[in-house]
């Protein structure tokens, strides 16, 4: 053991170094922790000035760019940087320049909170785009009401939420899996099979299905929830063979996907064998994944990629400009690029980036977004949806097998569902 | 029956998995003394090879021998994870020996830092490696019961590191000098052998393994810059419950794993499964302090 205690100067160096290179891997801008605790009250009093002195608004980006949801988040980003972009080609919003403050949320619902925080009290924003996962909102959203700032929240939940400082861009259960469950009733079969990430999202979401199954002639053929990240799933799909379920309903979040879908197509089960449905793969996931892998299974959104409307042209062609011909588009990815654009005519409206103001000005909000026509419900501050269901293809691209025909509206308790009653008083 | 025998086949096929990834650890952990928290990203190293060589293979190769592709993966990850191992050691393991605590954490250093580099270099989020098409599908045993070619494949990798690691450690001469030098450090050196070459050696070779293991899970699942996190604590499970030290412990750490992961995983669900073990694992550790099977040796501490 004597070789060890000859350099000791040569060791602590070495250690500093790693030190050095991971501090400056990581944002050397940290917020000193001592000033977020006045940082509310600043907020408040210089809400109506915040974030746009100097003919700049300073707008937060807060996704996760690293950890296991980077593969679903980075590019929410990337759209709502490009919907920045844009505005700011034409002109900007009241004339002044939007100025994006990108922050990684790093797929830690802690961190999430840190860095809404910071983004609200040190940066002063006018308002922040971002998070996905329902625990990531779900860790943010007291920031929020504490400092009122305002967030636009671009990915389908399991709904039976409202605040008064999020904008809700993304689907909810009535928009998406509420008429999914219905279509796969009537289309596919009875017989249920519910797989999720174990956290907030698919636990409620399976809540709210199992209900609907009970009141509308369904049955389940079992219920499983494995952790964010978990990569083996060979028991889970042996426990799937021996159920013999006409659907798997499938709420995994993030790169679980790839290892289930692998797995399920080794054990010889294709989408003939089995429909599966998912509600948190699109095209950007199908990338990851691999389209021979996904070929045939269904999911469902608001917007695809192939969505066929002037608006979608557009978007797409511009999308594909900046990012590489190689880059897809999805549905959060659209959802992100609309709140943009929705929280810019706000502005405009209001003539100011009050957050109070802003809100006013939103309410009943139209606007031609790549998925159709979309309004902000004033009352519960979601949007009016069309609701989607697409197969795979083989190209990576999804083909619409039905859509709602309109936008529906937004309904986060399903009051208007009889069998939900029990839903809303319990959570 | 047929549910029997599935779960029996993927009890082995998620040891073999799990086998795999310690055996590199089995030899930079339980022979160096070495707590490599890197072992993580060496795997993530060799995965990203593998992900290159699919790469040029794709772009550089005639498509009729894009399918071996996976063939050449194998020594390429093995070659590059070997070869970061190697700048590993020199730059910063050699030293830390004996001091464990202090490799906690310059390697856990190290670990971030490469999976910082990875996201640089390919991006955060996920790459596809198309598996190769022999590789698709399965045996069909009985009716009902697949047996996917790639996890077959994967045990039979397995038992080619184990046996090739046996022939090394306990048969060549190179082997028999590490052992020395692993044993009693002092008196190996004075009886002529190069303690740092053969360190150097060593680590390399636990590294090399671990990009290979890192070249089969892209078969399994997601290819990322925190691939290497989803296996680490398990890798280190396999290790301490096997017996620092030894490996045949690590191959009975692996099974052992592996078995009552999936029987308990069958019986309740994936997260309370995954608590059972880690309790069982308590539970033995308390019983058995030395993992399955201890070390017999008058120099240890």
């Amino acid at each position: 053991m004597g070789r060890t205690e000859k350099k000791p100067v040569r060791l602590m160096l070495l250690v500093f170094a790693v030190i050095l290179a991971l501090a400056g891997c990581g944002k050397a801008n940290e917020p000193a922790a001592g000033t977020t605790e006045t940082g509310g009250e600043k907020a408040a009093e210089e809400s109506a000035s915040s974030g746009d002195a100097g003919g700049e608004i300073k707008v937060g980006v807060l996704h996760s760019l690293s950890g296991t949801m980077a593969i679903s988040e980075v590019s929410v980003k990337d759209a709502e940087l490009m919907a920045i972009d844009e505005i700011n080609a034409k002109g900007g919003v009241l004339g002044k320049k939007l100025v994006p403050v990108v922050e990684d949320g790093a797929s830690d619902w802690p961190t999430f909170a840190e860095k809404a925080r910071k983004l609200l009290s040190e940066d002063k924003v006018a308002t922040v785009f971002g998070g996905w996962t329902s625990s990531s909102r779900k860790a943010m959203l007291p920031v929020f009401e504490e400092l009122k700032g305002l967030l636009w929240y671009p990915v389908q939940y399991e709904g039976l939420e409202t605040s008064p400082y999020i904008f809700y861009t993304g689907a909810t259960t009535n928009q998406q899996i509420v008429p999914a469950v219905s279509w796969l009733l009537e289309n596919r079969g009875k017989k249920f099979y519910l797989l999720g990430s174990d956290y907030v999202f698919p636990r409620t979401a399976n809540k709210i299905i199992k209900e609907q199954l009970k009141a509308e002639g369904g049955e389940m053929a079992g219920e499983e929830y494995t952790p964010l990240g978990h990569t083996d799933y060979s028991t889970i799909i042996s426990k799937i063979k021996a159920a013999k379920p006409d659907v798997v309903f499938n709420t995994l979040n993030g790169d679980s996907n790839v290892a289930f879908f692998k797995q399920l197509k080794d054990a010889g089960i294709t989408s003939k064998d089995l429909t599966t449905l998912s509600v948190s793969v699109a095209e950007e996931e199908i990338r990851g994944i691999g389209t021979d892998v996904l070929a045939g299974h269904l999911a469902a959104w608001n917007y695809f990629e192939t969505t066929d409307t002037a608006a979608n042209k557009t978007f797409l062609d511009n999308y594909k400009k900046k990012y590489g011909a190689d880059r897809v588009t999805a549905d959060p990815i659209e959802a992100g690029y609309t709140a943009v654009y929705l929280w810019a005519a706000a502005v405009e409206k209001a003539g100011s980036t009050d957050v109070e103001k802003v809100k006013e000005a939103a309410k009943e909000l139209e606007w031609d977004a790549p998925e159709g026509k979309v309004k902000i419900d004033g009352a519960t501050q979601h949007l009016y949806k069309t609701a989607r269901i697409g197969e795979v293809q083989s190209d990576g691209q999804f083909k619409e097998l039905w859509n709602s025909g309109e936008a529906l509206k937004p309904d986060p308790y399903l009051k208007s569902y009889p069998w939900a009653a029990s839903l809303s008083s319990g959570s | 029956m047929d549910v029997f025998m599935l779960q029996l086949f993927n009890g082995v096929s998620v040891s073999s998995i799990l086998l795999l990834i310690a055996l590199g650890l089995a030899i930079t952990f339980g022979l160096m003394n070495v707590i490599n928290m890197a072992h993580g990203e060496l795997i993530m190293i060799g995965a990203y090879a593998a992900y290159v060589t699919q790469n040029l293979f794709r772009n550089y190769a005639p498509a009729s021998v894009f399918d071996s592709y996976f063939i050449a993966a194998i020594p390429v990850s093995f070659l590059v994870a070997f070869l970061f191992g190697l700048l590993l050691e020199t730059v910063l393991i050699r030293f830390m020996y004996g001091r464990p605590l202090d490799s906690l954490l310059a390697t856990w250093g190290v670990g971030l830092v490469l999976q910082q580099l990875a996201r640089s270099i390919f991006g955060a989020p996920n790459v596809g490696v198309t598996s190769p098409k022999w590789l698709d599908g399965g045996m069909t045993v009985a009716s009902g019961v697949v047996l996917p070619y790639k996890r077959l494949f994967i045990i039979g990798l397995v038992i080619v590191c184990l046996l090739a690691m046996y022939v090394y450690i306990y048969r060549s001469n190179a082997g028999r000098r590490m052992r020395a030098v692993m044993q009693n450090r002092e008196m190996a050196a004075c009886l002529g052998i190069s303690t740092r070459r053969v360190d150097a050696v060593t680590f390399a070779i636990g590294s090399g393994i671990a990009g290979i293991a890192g070249c089969a899970l892209t078969l399994l699942g997601p290819i990322g810059p925190s691939i290497g996190t989803y296996y680490i604590v398990d890798a280190f499970m396999v290790v301490v419950l096997g017996g620092v030290g030894k490996l045949v412990g690590t191959v009975f750490g692996a099974l052992g794993i592996g078995l009552t992961n999936t029987l308990f995983e069958f019986w309740t669900t994936a997260s309370l499964g995954k608590v059972l073990v880690f309790l069982c694992i308590v539970a033995f550790l308390q019983w058995r302090p030395k993992g399955f099977v201890a070390m017999r040796t008058r120099s240890l501490d």
